[in-house]
């Protein structure tokens, strides 16, 4: 372990000194080298590529003995450049892009860029209310996969497997339920401007109504697990504190925001897509602590069960009900079915499109090439995601395509509190304070 | 949104569609001359004169409607020629809450003589919008945080656009802020010109915009003076252009197929 060996570093890169290299060799061999130098001060590069950084998150860690002086982060190890391939596409295109960027939360980054085209169009009014209520639902469901997730993931950053475990159980009926309603487990691409991509499929009420009573029992198993646990509670509170003055000067929403018992939910606040007939309470905790947040995101998914329940309920009274905006002028004109050999398109539609008219025809292929014109304008209408306020700048010049859609995602502004969290505290509080946070780099990266 | 919906309303009873259209006629009267096909002058009987109109924000033309040139078009809408036009400012009253915010700040404006701070305003969807000159842009930030009748304590972040035929005002700093204790949200944006891409920092105001200034120059190459550290934040350090500018391009390479060629996004038949 010398700086001759070192190919990331040649002894003439650095300036400040040695250079140690840590990919799991043995330990004592490094120990024995860092205990030559009298130097106490150490700068750790954690990641990007680490299992407890939450995703490829770079963290740069000014060390003395094992407090962390200061924190820093690097990241953009994950963009993709979606926000500048969407103004090469298609509005309805635009859809499938910003799907995938925070991916544990697809249908949040759908609903906002959708709300904001659907601003510009002005047919805020016009969407059906089947497809509100299905947003609604697909949504709820999507906060308690992605908060299984955050649990999931910021248990087993801190060795509690069996929480892991557990959270990916849970996730994955969740993602069964998306499978059978959107075909897809993730990425759907499902809510479109003016509405969702088609109906639900027969038996998906079923299912979800099977889902909640499961669910009932499964959630206070994480609550048994964790709530009194004095380990858990040992490595969480306390840690990573922020309180409302920080959180408001850096801009922090969601589970952290909450944490220090404000309760600010643009669900409640500034509702939108209906919310504002659904009965749920906002929670929140007073610790401003990473306990807290756990705590919050345990009680989020008890409300988000709740507003699913009622969801189900309005859903099972608008059968047959339309899904998308009547205006045929915007409403994709493509249907699909399941045939012999799965999801594809309607043969019924087909046959009306190939045999039938040839005006729905021209029809068709002019909206699905051309797509519809946006009025110019730009619109911003956030909505509260799984980890804060989530909105979508949406610019349109008038053409078919968008001019620009810039993505405000509460994972980039959140994880600016790294330094604030994790300073002054010791090295392994790092790791509670980011999970605690929930980022999610596809989101921070875009 | 309850409340912006009804200004919705109010919005659309100003008549703000037929103001657009009008401006439309305008802008291409303004900037279609010589470019576009010689077409003769529409009749002049009272009804199609357009009305006069205030400022009209054209951000550039768009010509034809396939997005294809070179091509033995005879359908004649290759040679259509239509302005790009954004919402016209609106004038006062603006409806709602809209006019509280707006008063408050020009009181505070008023008394410090910096009255022309707000270039327009412009209420379009509910939303309103103060163009903000840019020098002026910290006072009415620190105001916008700390006045008691405006409150706007959160700020989203800024988004950068650029408009690359929108000649003296390329760039765009677009900010969202959010007032709490009023439940109110706002939009100010600042525009500056291509060759002096220079905007003040407001990471002193609302240390949240750190990341977001941070991003807005790697994207667009907009320079936040007074920034702490003012480094790209997603590419890489030595990246050379900011990509989301308009003059950037996509990039790609054609992907085959069964024979077939398809070009890259930027460069395919695109409807414009």
């Amino acid at each position: 372990m010398t700086t001759e060996q070192d190919f990331y570093a040649a002894p003439g890169d650095t300036s400040q000194g040695k250079v140690f290299t840590v990919t799991g060799q043995d330990w004592d061999s490094i120990t024995q080298s860092i205990g030559e130098s009298a130097e106490e001060r150490v700068v750790v590069n954690m990641g990007p590529q680490h299992p407890s950084t939450h995703g490829v998150l770079r963290l740069i860690l000014e060390l003395e003995g094992e407090t962390v002086t200061e924190a820093r982060c690097g990241i953009g190890y994950l963009h993709t450049g979606i926000e500048k391939n969407m103004e090469y596409r298609s509005w309805v295109q635009g859809v499938t892009f910003c799907t995938r960027m925070d991916y544990l939360s697809p249908f949040y980054n759908e609903a906002t860029y959708v709300l904001g085209v659907e601003r510009l169009l002005d047919i805020e009014d016009d969407i059906p209310e089947k497809a509100q209520v299905m947003r609604v639902l697909l949504m709820e469901l999507n906060r308690i996969s992605s908060h299984l997730v955050a649990i999931a993931t910021g248990g087993m950053e801190i060795g509690a497997l069996t929480v892991m475990t557990i959270g990916f159980r849970e996730r994955e009926l969740v993602l069964d339920l998306f499978e059978l309603i959107t075909g897809l487990r993730m990425n759907h691409g499902f809510i479109r401007p003016g509405g969702v991509a088609q109906d639900l499929p027969p038996g998906a009420l079923d299912e979800i109504r099977d889902f909640i009573v499961l669910m009932k029992k499964r959630l206070p198993e994480y609550a048994a697990l964790c709530n009194a646990n004095p380990i858990f509670k040992g490595r969480l509170e306390g840690v990573g504190h922020l309180d409302l003055a920080g959180c408001m000067a850096l801009g922090l929403t969601g589970p952290v925001l909450r944490s220090t018992g404000y309760a600010w939910d643009l669900r409640k606040t500034q509702p939108y897509s209906g919310y504002e007939d659904y009965d749920f309470e906002v929670q929140t905790w007073d610790t401003s602590d990473s306990y807290g947040r756990f705590r919050i995101r345990l009680d989020e998914m008890w409300e988000s069960l709740k507003i699913v329940e009622q969801a189900v309920d309005r859903l099972a009274g608008l059968e047959g009900a339309p899904v998308m905006v009547g205006d045929k002028k915007i409403a994709w004109p493509s249907q699909l079915a399941i045939g012999s050999d799965g999801m594809g398109n309607s043969l019924d539609h087909i046959r009306h499109i190939m045999g039938e008219s040839m005006e729905a025809l021209i029809h068709h292929f002019k909206l699905v090439t051309e797509g519809f014109r946006v009025p110019a304008g730009q619109a911003y209408v956030p909505i509260e995601s799984p980890r804060g306020e989530l909105g979508a700048h949406v610019v349109s010049d008038g053409g078919t395509r968008p001019f620009r859609a810039h993505f405000r995602d509460p994972s980039f502004t959140n994880l600016q509190a790294t330094s604030v969290m994790s300073e002054g505290g010791m090295v392994a509080d790092v790791i509670v304070a980011i999970a605690s946070i929930d980022p999610v780099m596809g989101g921070v990266d875009r | 949104m309850t409340d912006d919906k009804t200004d919705d309303k109010s919005d659309k009873n100003e008549s703000a569609r037929p103001a657009e259209e009008r401006n439309l006629e305008a802008a291409k009267d303004k900037t279609g001359t010589g470019t576009g096909v010689e077409q003769a002058a529409p009749e002049q009987s009272p009804e199609n004169v357009p009305a006069p109109t205030g400022e009209v924000r054209a951000v550039g033309v768009r010509h034809g409607m396939f997005g294809t040139s070179g091509t033995g078009d005879t359908s004649g809408y290759g040679g259509l020629v239509s302005a790009k036009v954004f919402p016209t400012p609106t004038q006062k009253p603006y409806g709602g809450w809209f006019d509280e915010v707006s008063d408050a700040l020009e009181a505070r404006l008023g008394s410090t003589d910096l009255t022309s701070a707000i270039e327009s305003v412009v209420v379009h969807r509910g939303e309103i919008t103060f163009h903000v000159r840019r020098e002026d842009l910290p006072f009415v930030a620190q105001m916008l945080r700390d006045d008691e009748a405006l409150r706007f304590e959160f700020c989203s972040g800024v988004s950068g656009v650029h408009y690359p035929d929108d000649a003296g005002r390329e760039l765009h700093a677009v900010y969202h802020f959010t007032s709490m204790t009023h439940n109110r949200r706002i939009r100010v944006e600042v525009s500056v010109p291509d060759s002096d891409p220079h905007v003040p920092s407001l990471v002193s105001i609302y240390p949240t915009l750190d990341w977001h200034e941070r991003e807005t120059y790697d994207m667009f190459g907009l320079i936040f003076d007074g920034h702490p550290a003012l480094t790209r934040v997603l590419m890489p350090d030595d990246w050379p252009g900011h990509p989301q500018r308009k003059d950037y391009p996509l990039g790609g390479i054609p992907v085959e197929y069964k024979g077939g060629s398809i070009p890259p996004p930027d460069q395919r038949r695109s409807y414009n």
